[in-house]
């Protein structure tokens, strides 16, 4: 692909303009009063509170439920979207229909629904309970709800790009002798790894601040089922200001720096 | 490419056919775990809502979604959605504008800025807006001397929405109009077309769906954010309370049958965005087609 | 076109929010349990106000966890009165927004506590686990619900009860501390507010036992009819004082002062202690606390003043960073 620089359509200055003061001043001065108000803090004074034991199971809890909630949408996203793209049955239209329903649905709805699903007197948590463990409460819990809400990123991002790659060029390659699986890795997955590492990305970075439909299923025990997000509460409610704004900056700075990473690679990939 | 339409020998016709018969298989399978994915993670909790609300029948039902507070907090949610909507849909037309017709520098890093508030923690997106307007923040003084009221009051429900769903459309939009390219535009201009014609009627019909769809994600996500706006609420029954607060306020007032009733209003509203949207892509596929005909 | 409709539909709502507002507001800041005390007592009061030739008056409440929503008013909003749970959280109005002055305690009556309550299990009906005090808590296999210390303030006075309780018993602050270390072994969900840990209990059927405030118990036993609960009362509680205190840098603001004075002597008003009574709450009216006897078991009590030297003492020792709570939490 060919470097788009086109000085025949107008409109550089103005929307680039506009931009950058819209997120100024909604985005990136109020993030700044953030930074701003931890640099209150020496290094060691930020290294003390965001090492703290506390805060570390929380940066683990949180970064791992996320991390597993992406990895199951990145497969169940490529199955949903590669089933409602490629095949024609009766029930598709309102599968895909529904596929934005985390989206739309309030998160706080998501959190009293699936509490009321997975908690061991729930629909399926007694089914759980009876097995002999338990879903609500638990990191376990906690994924499942991050895997409700993160659900449509995989799909929706692959989705388009798959619509895209003309059916021939897989049959053409199984005509000549490709198995399903080489297929797979040879055709379909360059094209879409692009798109699903954006969707996995975007369902991990959502899934790490997630608050709303956590705190409800999560039990909040400190050290095993405290998110990052309500330590940050928890931190405010205690008038702990620095406290909650150093977890704040950590939190920030890594999924900048994530996002940052994907955009690069997204380029990367575009524009070999 | 070419090597591959030039096969057109019968042999190669049947080992298509043996690829096909393949699939078959396959397909039914990969169908039925769509479907059940479908029904344990999206049905079930729908169901769930649904079925808590009824509970006690639909005289409760209406009761608990009539009641005055509700009614406040549902006109809340909705000024919070026509303010931050319109807001950032015009936002998402130039960041995406910028974006994707132009090189320049620092783009990586706009668009990451761009993309910041949505995996910026809902906490933390309510944190920043008290440090600056609370009354310890940084503005906090002089908001005070002026009887001025941000946070605790409509304008950070507001603001906190609004930052919550700065990306939406754009997100929607860069990579579909990156993909499509300037030619088109280029054409337009270089037939005489103004700025504002090429825009109307050669860059909007284009990104049309994609316009939806940001549209969509953005009216949901205002509608249902509960972390951020939960943080600079106040909590004042029947005056800062969002939709998504008086669940949680009913919720915690063991009134688990009205917690539900409103939560089903809520998904009945998600329910409405979802049928709008699949139904303007219908319309919008049978112009497509319509137009490829003629 | 939605969002045509939509902005008609907010701006009629906000046209009308507009025409309400019209009269005197008076916002009540108050904790998680007093959702039920406040919404009868606010028509009372009203009541009472207007008898007395004035105009009425808008009451609007805001409940939360007792810390969260000290903090709110810190950072801002604009409570005439505030009712918390613990005098901790109300002498950080004074510490950190400088809103109160340090002696709002004595400006009212009883250490400005109109009404008190005290730490009592429920269990579930029949008592299947035998909890009958405190004792029982730390036993293998019970699981115990209380919410979180740090955020809730009615957390706080339960496990200065159960300190109390393995202080005296055991003789000795190293014993108090491994007693309540065994006791926080024992619960399987810690909530962030009071109502989160009813609603764990009752809703979601998590746990054998809930250290609830006296009030709580009572209104859960009511909601849910006495057929799947029951109280039992420890050998020995804490007096759990919740006080309340009219916000002056506000008021003065607002020019509210007036209202919101007689609004919280109302509660020290014999109709204001029946109000508090009748929703489970102690009252301080010797004669209407003999009319509501039966109702209150009689408990032996310690007190925060006298027992713990106050919150000002409490609070840092046991509840702040690095407290006797997160070490015998980390241990874990």
């Amino acid at each position: 692909m060919s470097r788009r620089t086109s000085p025949v359509i107008p409109g550089f200055g103005l929307t680039l303009g506009y931009t950058l003061v819209y997120l100024g001043l909604l985005v990136l001065i109020p993030l700044g009063a953030m930074f701003v108000h931890a640099a209150q803090l020496t290094w060691s004074d930020f290294w003390a509170i965001v090492s703290a034991p506390r805060v570390l199971a929380a940066l683990k809890l949180s970064f791992g439920t996320a991390f597993v909630a992406a990895l199951i949408n990145g497969l169940i996203g490529t199955l949903l979207a590669w089933v409602l793209v490629r095949y024609r049955f009766s029930g598709r239209r309102i599968i895909d229909a529904m596929i934005d329903l985390p989206f739309a649905l309030p998160t706080a709805v998501a959190g009293i629904a699936l509490t009321a699903l997975y908690a061991p007197s729930g629909l399926v948590g007694q089914f759980a309970s009876d097995l002999g463990f338990k879903i609500a409460y638990t990191p376990l819990g906690i994924t499942l709800a991050l895997t409700f809400v993160t659900l449509p990123f995989v799909v929706r991002t692959v989705q388009p790009v798959l619509a895209d790659i003309p059916r021939e060029v897989e049959e053409a390659a199984a005509c000549l002798g490709a198995r399903p699986l080489q297929v797979f890795r040879h055709v379909l997955l360059p094209a879409l790894l692009p798109a699903w590492l954006t969707g996995f990305a975007l369902a991990f970075a959502r899934g790490v601040g997630e608050y709303g439909s956590v705190i409800f299923i999560a039990g909040n025990m400190p050290m095993k089922t405290e998110i990052l997000p309500l330590l940050i509460m928890v931190k405010l409610d205690q008038y702990d200001y620095t406290g909650a704004t150093a977890i704040g900056v950590l939190m920030l700075v890594v999924s900048f720096v994530l996002l940052l990473l994907v955009n690069l690679l997204q380029r990367r990939i575009e524009t070999p | 490419m070419s090597s591959i339409t030039a096969v057109t020998s019968a042999k190669a016709h049947g080992n298509a056919n043996a690829a096909r018969c393949g699939h078959a298989l396959g397909r039914n399978l990969l169908i039925i775990g769509a479907w059940l994915v479908f029904a344990l993670f999206l049905l079930l909790p729908l169901y769930m809502v649904l079925s808590e609300a009824l509970k006690q029948g639909l005289g409760v039902f209406f009761t608990a979604i009539l009641e005055p507070d509700a009614i406040a907090a549902l006109k809340l949610t909705l000024l919070a959605v026509a303010i931050s909507v319109p807001l950032n849909l015009l936002f998402g037309v130039a960041a995406a504008w910028c974006v994707s017709k132009y090189e320049f520098r620092g783009k990586s890093l706009l668009v990451t800025l761009i993309d910041l508030p949505f995996s910026v923690s809902p906490v933390i997106a309510g944190l920043i807006y008290v440090l600056l307007f609370g009354a310890q923040g940084f503005f906090g003084e002089w908001l005070q001397d002026r009887d001025i009221q941000i946070v605790f009051a409509v304008p950070g429900i507001v603001l906190a929405t609004l930052f919550v769903t700065v990306p939406f459309v754009a997100r929607e939009l860069i990579p579909l109009m990156q993909e499509q390219g300037t030619q088109e535009e280029e054409a337009a201009r270089l037939l005489g077309a103004n700025g504002w014609q090429m825009f109307w009627y050669v860059t909007v019909p284009n990104i049309k769906w994609g316009l939806i769809y940001g549209v969509v994600l953005c009216t949901a996500r205002a509608m249902g954010e509960f972390g951020a706006v939960s943080v600079v609420s106040g909590h004042i029954r029947g005056y800062t309370n969002t939709l998504p607060l008086h669940v949680e306020i009913l919720y915690n007032e063991y009134n688990h049958v009205a917690a539900f009733s409103v939560a089903s209003l809520l998904l009945a509203l998600a329910l409405c965005i979802l049928l709008l949207k699949q139904w303007s892509e219908a319309r919008l596929a049978r112009l497509q087609s319509n137009a490829a005909e003629e | 076109m939605s969002i045509r409709r939509f902005a008609l539909a907010a701006i009629a709502g906000l046209s009308l929010s507009a025409a309400v507002q019209a009269q005197t507001t008076l916002l009540n800041v108050s904790y998680d349990p007093t959702r039920e005390l406040y919404s009868e007592f606010n028509t009372s009061f009203n009541k009472h106000w207007q008898a007395r030739g004035h105009e009425a008056v808008t009451i609007q409440q805001s409940h939360g966890g007792s810390g969260k929503q000290a903090r709110a008013v810190i950072d801002g909003l604009r409570a005439d009165v505030v009712t918390l749970a613990l005098a901790g959280d109300i002498d950080e109005l004074n510490k950190l927004g400088k809103l109160i002055p340090e002696d709002w305690q004595s400006r009212l009556p009883q250490g400005s506590t109109p009404y008190t309550s005290t730490i009592v299990f429920l269990v579930r009906k029949g008592n299947p686990k035998a909890i009958k005090d405190w004792d029982d808590l730390v036993k293998p296999g019970v699981e115990v619900i209380t919410p979180n210390p740090k955020t809730s303030g009615g957390a706080r006075w339960n496990f200065l009860a159960a300190w109390a309780y393995a202080e005296q018993k055991y003789g000795s602050e190293a014993k108090a501390k491994e007693f309540t270390e065994q006791l926080y072994k024992n619960v399987p969900v810690l909530d962030t507010g009071a109502r989160g840990s009813t609603i764990t209990f009752v809703n979601n059927n998590i746990g054998d036992v809930l250290l609830a405030w006296e009030n709580e118990a009572f209104l859960a036993l009511k909601e849910e009819g006495g057929e799947n609960f029951e109280i039992v009362a420890p050998s020995l509680s804490i007096l759990a004082e919740p006080p309340v205190a009219v916000v002056d840098k506000n008021v003065d603001r607002k020019g509210t002062r007036e209202v919101a004075t007689a609004y919280l002597n109302y509660l020290y008003s014999a109709e204001g202690q029946r109000i508090a009574a009748k929703n489970f709450y102690r009252p301080r009216d010797a004669k209407v606390a003999a009319e509501f006897s039966k109702q209150f078991p009689d408990l032996k009590l310690v007190t925060i003043d006298k027992d713990f030297g106050g919150w000002k003492s409490a609070q840092p020792k046991f509840f702040n960073d690095g407290g006797v709570f997160d070490q015998i939490y980390q241990v874990q």
